[in-house]
């Protein structure tokens, strides 16, 4: 194997799921979203991520379904193409290069032109389209503010006060519009568009809530529309269902109304959904709902207004808190929905669960000031959680509420186990346990001047098991507002920043041991060293300067002039991560506190201010020697930019796999095995196939297929007749012979199919298996079995040879 | 779909006292039963045996109570004068009893008849007891004289005089049947040893002895006088352990529970106080008259106490089963007839179980906020039951208001009736620390609604000048107690002596860095 290292950054989860309306597919079996410069697709029973269409080189704009064929996807990118998908299998079918795209958004441009664009019907792979039509040079930004009417025959976009309606056939604009205020203080812009499917109506949204249901528009006089109103702020979304019974409209309430068409003002609620609507989808029989909303989050809702599954992403509001690491799942911990804190695997990029911290209901309301978490801190063990929530942007009428959440090893969760309402007099500021095993201790620093000690209550009077938790120190210095602390790694110091100044106690005897002091500048960010740097103390103040305090002399070991707008220190290791703000952009330093030299160097990180990031401990130690890397060995370094985008700087390895066919024989190769050297053969027609491997003992088939986990096993259909013949005693001899006749005719069957499928167009793929069916109506059972898992198998290989063929 | 979270009641601790498990032990008495004796009641004694019938010494006779009984199973009345100090033999079997007139009687249970009388003692004998031998009695009497007398031949064994003044209190060995303990007027307590035929220690209570009381173990005596409780260490010599004031008047009568050996006290204060092992107050019994005697039954089933109006009160201890009992019958549901169908199906093993789905039961304010209804939410929150037993639902139904941004429309548009109870509710509120930062809000928040109108209505008018002086004295009191608090912070802060904080941190600071 050869190896070369290079660090750098790469983007890494947390896409937003929820910029386009999601697509179910015409069976009802998948979800698609647009979703960064891919299209996802999910499964909505389980709401597993299955895959993802991959080839978009800029921001995914819209997805559609092809009506002509059912199982594929057209998507539409900024990058200026259009992309047709066999969504199933993920397979690339077309691309046609557009210079403007449909439904898609001109950046740059200042008014947004729709255009009509018209797909020429050709079989090669890349088709440049030319024949554009300019619908209207004025529309508006927002997608859902477009939509086409029944059959195609229209299409009508509404911007600000007005609505038109372009008729494809007499290729002619009707506009209507409304006041912008009336007496009542309507506000009547257009927010979205609807339009019925068998019925000449559309429905448009407006920014106070109503609904107007637009009818005789084909007269720019005579027209009529009748008005709704329920919503009691913008509605986000309208969508009629299939067959137009119904109209579904959401907003920023996050409830789903249902409106019977022509019922007047009949309707269904479904409330609560979690976040605002922000999109509204039906399947093509009506059967599947789907919703998308503002955290991110993609809820599929059956007919019966029942919810069946939810597709949750990275929950990308406001984020409060500092990114920190549950030491137990090891999982990523911030904001997520209002008022919880979200668990965020990384590495496998999915949301885990949310933990509810307000613990009230919600009112999904603009403009209420509500609970929001805004400090959250881990002991190191990962048995207590500390969590500040707040309300209240003046300081007059601040409610805070500091709690602190126990693990429950049964119930697997954090469970409340002290409220404390009045922990301060005013804001707190940061917050930080105690890093000793023995003794926990949470120590808050608030703008009142005080910082706190809060130990577990040892209440002789109540004997309990239940242990509260209590302040046992209250600290100030000279009045000032104490902005940090920080507890050394063995905390036997806690260090608080007063403005300028740097207290040093001793937590066991509340004794102020000393102070340091490097003017000017107040102190922003504070930290002890790790490990064998533990006698360091290195701080950034608000005038560029990096400081290093050595405590054993009480005196500044090094100091630099640098812009820190983030210190992190690595808990696993020596090093201190220092990302610097300047000239616009950032800069990442990779540093040991024993020596002013940094290891590591990254320029232009990226264009934005840090202000989070956080070390992630490696599941498994990377032993890399070069010195540019060695600091990525123990942990990985995450940061999120402002608009929230997951980074991380990785050790790429550029690793030459040296392809080893000697696979260990596992069960699963095993029962595998002979379609796998069918698909040998078929790749690499002139190799010659593979030895049989060995049969094992059948006891320790059995043993090993039952302890392989059973996600991993095929269906137990197709086990089930291998396994009962594995448990038979083999009776070698003509048997033997007859099955390898048998593979031989397989074999050319499917070589037969091979050459069908290469002849027919990748589009009848389908067709062409079927056909195989009806050829070959002789086969056996066995063979129809060998046959269906062919079929079931990866095509990708397929359009490998389409590629190669000029 | 997440489903409707109710609004939490917030359990805010309330200052001063505290729930402990001692406490709850106590609490969990029943009500007392009351029997109304002739006079004023000076001795309680139980008996050793199961089931620990009681005797009562009060006016001129001598009551005998079984465990439940209110009415006497058996009473001695053959007594010219009061009869003080009814006590029993450690068997059970036998009574002795001083008296007004200075005789002592022995009674056996069974009989009605005294079997010995002792003379001998010029004045009324207030403490009679037999001693551990059981052969023996030990009477202390108002003739300053402390007698010995043999039960078998109704002879004086010996008389010690050595007390100054009347003999009130006396407590026998347990261990040693020659001892026992004196307590006097003349404010000191006794040991005296038979074999000697003298006091062995003196202790100086201090006032006059009401009460002496021996521990189990003997090593610590306790005796009450005036409103002290004191406790001496009789293997130190007599060395005073613990002097407690909780009573503020004379502390007539002391027990010790047999669980756990915690002391109780009673007092003309009408108090009886409980104390744990470190000599805290854990728990308070409140009586309707001065306490003259009490006593507790083994194992703290019952708690009988004495007092001047002659009532005695008998608390019987609440089992678990009771409480059991009463609540499985408030439990039970519909009735079997009805809901029987399907009762006994039992699922088999393959059968997919769909479970009923659990219905959300939300109180009744819960259901209007959920349904946007703010003013009837803050309707029900304050209804006359909720608004007087359970402030704090009130205040959490106003602070969610408040969250949701609602309050004013809640409060908005009342007539009279409903703000006069607003009011009412805020003057009983307003101070107290959990409540006044929303119920402050409230009052703003009325004020600014109602400012037009108030003058419509006398009622409202006259409840808002109250509340005007009210907030006005409190403001006065905040200010006084801020000065006094910073009195006392100079105090403090010239108490504590100067630390040269910087000198010598530094060394100590580096040896601990090197340990780590």
């Amino acid at each position: 194997m050869v190896e070369k290292s290079d660090v750098r950054v790469v983007r890494c989860g947390g896409s937003k799921i929820n910029l386009r309306p999601p697509i179910i597919s015409t069976d009802s079996r998948f979800v698609l979203c647009a979703s960064g410069d891919s299209v996802k697709v999910y499964s909505t029973r389980t709401e597993e991520w299955l895959h993802s269409l991959q080839g978009h080189t800029n921001q995914v704009t819209g997805i559609a379904l092809n009506p002509a064929n059912h199982l594929q996807v057209y998507s539409c990118s900024a990058d200026g193409t259009v992309k047709l998908w066999d969504f199933i299998d993920g397979i690339l079918i077309k691309v046609q290069l557009v210079l403007f795209f449909l439904h898609a958004v001109d950046k740059s441009k200042i008014c947004f032109q729709l255009v009509a664009v018209h797909l020429p019907k050709s079989a090669e792979q890349e088709v440049e389209a030319k024949e554009l039509s300019a619908v209207s040079s004025r529309i508006s930004p927002n997608p859902s503010c477009t939509a086409f009417g029944r059959e195609g025959q229209y299409i009508a976009f509404a911007r600000h006060l007005q609505l038109n309606v372009y008729f494809f056939r007499k290729q002619k604009t009707y506009s209507f519009s409304l006041k912008a205020t009336d007496k009542k203080g309507a506000k009547n812009a257009f927010t979205c568009i609807a339009c019925h499917p068998a019925d000449d109506c559309i429905a448009t949204g407006h920014e106070d809530g109503k609904i107007r249901l637009w009818r005789n528009f084909i007269h720019t006089k005579e027209y009529t529309y009748s008005t709704q109103h329920w919503h009691h702020n913008a509605v986000n979304t309208l969508c009629f269902t299939p067959e137009g019974t119904n109209l579904l409209s959401g907003g920023i309430e996050s409830v789903l109304v249902q409106w019977q068409y022509g019922a007047g003002n009949r309707k269904e609620f479904l409330p609560r959904l979690g976040g605002s609507i922000l999109h509204v989808s039906t399947s093509s029989d009506g059967q599947l709902f789907c919703t998308s909303h503002s955290d991110n989050k993609i809820t599929v809702i059956e007919s019966s207004f029942k919810v069946c599954g939810v597709i949750q992403g990275l929950v990308k509001d406001a984020v409060f808190t500092d990114l920190m690491i549950d030491p137990r799942s090891k999982a990523l911990v911030l904001n997520g929905k209002p008022g919880h804190l979200q668990f965020y695997s990384l590495l496998r990029d999915k949301h885990l669960y949310n933990l509810d911290i307000v613990q009230q209901e919600y009112i999904y309301e603009a403009g209420l000031d509500q609970f929001e978490v805004v400090k959250a801190a881990f002991d190191i063990k990962g048995y207590w959680l500390a969590t500040v929530e707040e309300r209240g942007q003046k300081s007059s009428d601040l409610e805070f509420v500091l709690k602190l959440w126990a693990y429950d090893e049964r119930t697997q969760s954090f469970v409340l186990n002290t409220t404390i309402t009045a922990a301060h007099t005013d804001r707190i500021i940061s917050m930080c346990f105690s890093s000793s095993e023995e003794t926990t201790m949470l120590v808050t620093t608030a703008e009142d001047g005080q910082f706190k000690a809060w130990c577990q209550g040892a209440d002789a009077d109540t004997q309990q098991d239940q242990s509260f938790w209590s302040c046992d120190f209250v600290g100030s210095y000279h009045n000032l507002t104490p902005t940090n602390c920080s507890f050394s790694a063995d905390s036997s110091l806690l260090a608080v920043s007063f403005q300028e100044v740097i207290t040093i106690w001793s937590p066991d005897t509340w004794e102020l041991l000393t102070t340091l002091c490097q003017p000017p500048g107040v102190v922003r960010d504070l930290c002890f060293g790790q490990l064998s740097c533990s006698k360091y103390l290195i701080a950034t103040t608000t005038r560029n300067l990096l400081c290093c305090w050595n405590l054993l002399t009480c005196a500044l070991e090094w100091s630099t002039s640098v812009e820190v707008s983030k210190l992190q220190p690595d808990p696993l290791s020596e090093n201190v991560a220092a990302f610097s703000y300047q000239s616009k952009h950032t800069d990442l330093f990779v540093f040991k506190p024993n020596e002013p030299r940094p290891l590591f160097t990254h320029k232009n990180v990226c264009s934005e201010k840090i202000h989070r990031a956080v070390f992630v401990p490696r599941e498994e130690l990377l032993n890399n020697c070069d010195e540019s890397s060695q600091w990525l060995n123990r942990s990985q370094l995450y940061f999120l930019t402002q608009n929230m985008v997951f980074h991380n700087f990785t050790c790429v390895s550029l690793v030459q796999l040296v392809i080893d066919d000697s696979i260990a024989v596992t069960p699963f190769y095993l029962l595998l095995g002979k379609h796998r050297q069918q698909q040998q053969k078929l790749n690499t027609p002139s190799h010659p196939a593979a030895d049989k491997p060995q049969q094992p003992q059948g006891s320790v088939t059995i043993t090993e297929l039952l302890h392989t986990p059973a996600h991993v096993l095929p269906a137990a259909s197709v086990l089930c007749s291998m396994f009962v013949s594995s448990l038979l005693i083999s009776n070698t001899g003509v048997r033997e012979m007859e099955s390898s006749e048998q593979e031989m005719n397989s074999e050319k069957e499917e070589e037969h199919s091979e050459e069908e499928m290469e002849a027919c167009d990748s589009q009848q793929e389908l067709r062409a298996q079927g056909s195989v069916d009806e050829v070959t109506p002789k086969l056996s059972k066995a063979q129809e079995r060998e046959l269906k898992r062919v079929r079931k198998t990866d095509f990708s290989w397929m359009a490998g040879l389409i590629d190669s063929k000029p | 779909m997440a489903s409707f979270k109710p609004t939490k009641v917030q359990f805010l601790p309330k200052l001063g006292e505290k729930v402990t498990e001692e406490t709850l032990y106590w609490k969990n008495y029943k009500s007392p039963v009351q029997i109304k004796e002739f006079g004023a009641i000076t001795k309680i004694d139980f008996s050793p045996l199961p089931p620990h019938n009681y005797a009562v010494t009060a006016s001129t006779r001598i009551h005998i109570y079984g465990p439940h009984s209110q009415e006497p199973i058996r009473s001695f009345t053959r007594f010219r004068d009061t009869a003080y100090g009814g006590r029993f033999r450690g068997d059970g079997k036998l009574l002795v009893a001083g008296s007004e007139e200075g005789l002592i009687r022995l009674f056996d249970i069974s009989g009605r008849v005294a079997l010995r009388q002792f003379k001998g003692h010029s004045k009324a004998v207030h403490m009679t007891s037999f001693l551990s031998d059981g052969f023996r009695v030990v009477s202390g009497s108002d003739d300053l004289s402390c007698r010995v007398w043999d039960v078998p031949s109704a002879v004086e064994l010996s008389s010690l005089t050595e007390h100054t003044d009347y003999i009130r209190a006396l407590a026998p060995s347990k261990l040693n049947p020659d001892l026992f303990v004196t307590g006097s007027y003349d404010h000191t307590v006794k040991v005296f040893d038979m074999r000697s035929g003298s006091s062995v220690m003196t202790m100086q209570h201090g006032h006059p002895v009401e009460c002496v009381l021996l521990y189990p173990s003997e090593a610590l005596l306790v005796s009450t006088g005036g409103r002290y409780v004191k406790v001496w260490d009789l293997l130190k010599g007599g060395q005073e352990l613990v002097s407690l004031k909780n009573h503020h008047k004379t502390v007539t009568c002391a027990c010790l529970s047999s669980v756990g050996n915690k002391l109780l006290t009673g007092s003309l204060d009408r108090h009886v106080k409980v104390y744990n092992s470190s000599y805290k107050v854990v728990h308070n019994f409140d009586c309707d008259a001065s306490i003259l005697s009490m006593a507790i039954a083994p194992d703290d089933e019952a708690l009988a106490v004495g007092m001047t109006n002659g009532v005695l009160s008998v608390r019987h201890r609440r089992h678990q089963k009771d409480k059991e009992m009463l609540t499985s019958r408030r439990r039970r549901g519909p009735s079997y007839q009805v809901f029987v169908k399907g009762k006994n199906f039992v699922p088999r093993q393959d059968d997919f179980l769909v479970s009923k789905p659990v219905k959300q039961y939300l109180r009744k304010y819960d259901k209007q906020l959920k349904s946007f209804e703010v003013s009837k939410a803050l309707d029900t929150a304050l209804q006359t039951w909720t608004r007087t037993s359970k402030p704090d639902v009130t205040v959490v139904v106003i602070i969610e208001l408040n969250r949701r941004g609602t309050l004013k429309n809640a409060l908005a548009g009342r007539n009279e009736e409903s703000l006069t109870k607003i009011l009412n509710f805020l003057l009983k509120h307003i101070f107290d620390p959990r409540f006044s930062r929303p119920l402050l809000m409230v009052g703003d928040i009325v004020l600014d609604l109602y400012q037009q109108v108030f003058h419509q209505s006398p009622v409202v008018e006259r409840l808002l000048q109250r509340l005007m002086e009210v907030l006005g004295r409190e403001a006065e009191l905040q200010q006084e107690l801020l000065q006094v608090l910073g009195i006392l912070d100079t105090l403090f802060t010239s108490l504590t002596p100067r630390k040269e904080a910087l000198a010598a941190p530094p060394v100590a600071q580096e040896s601990q860095l090197q340990a780590a």
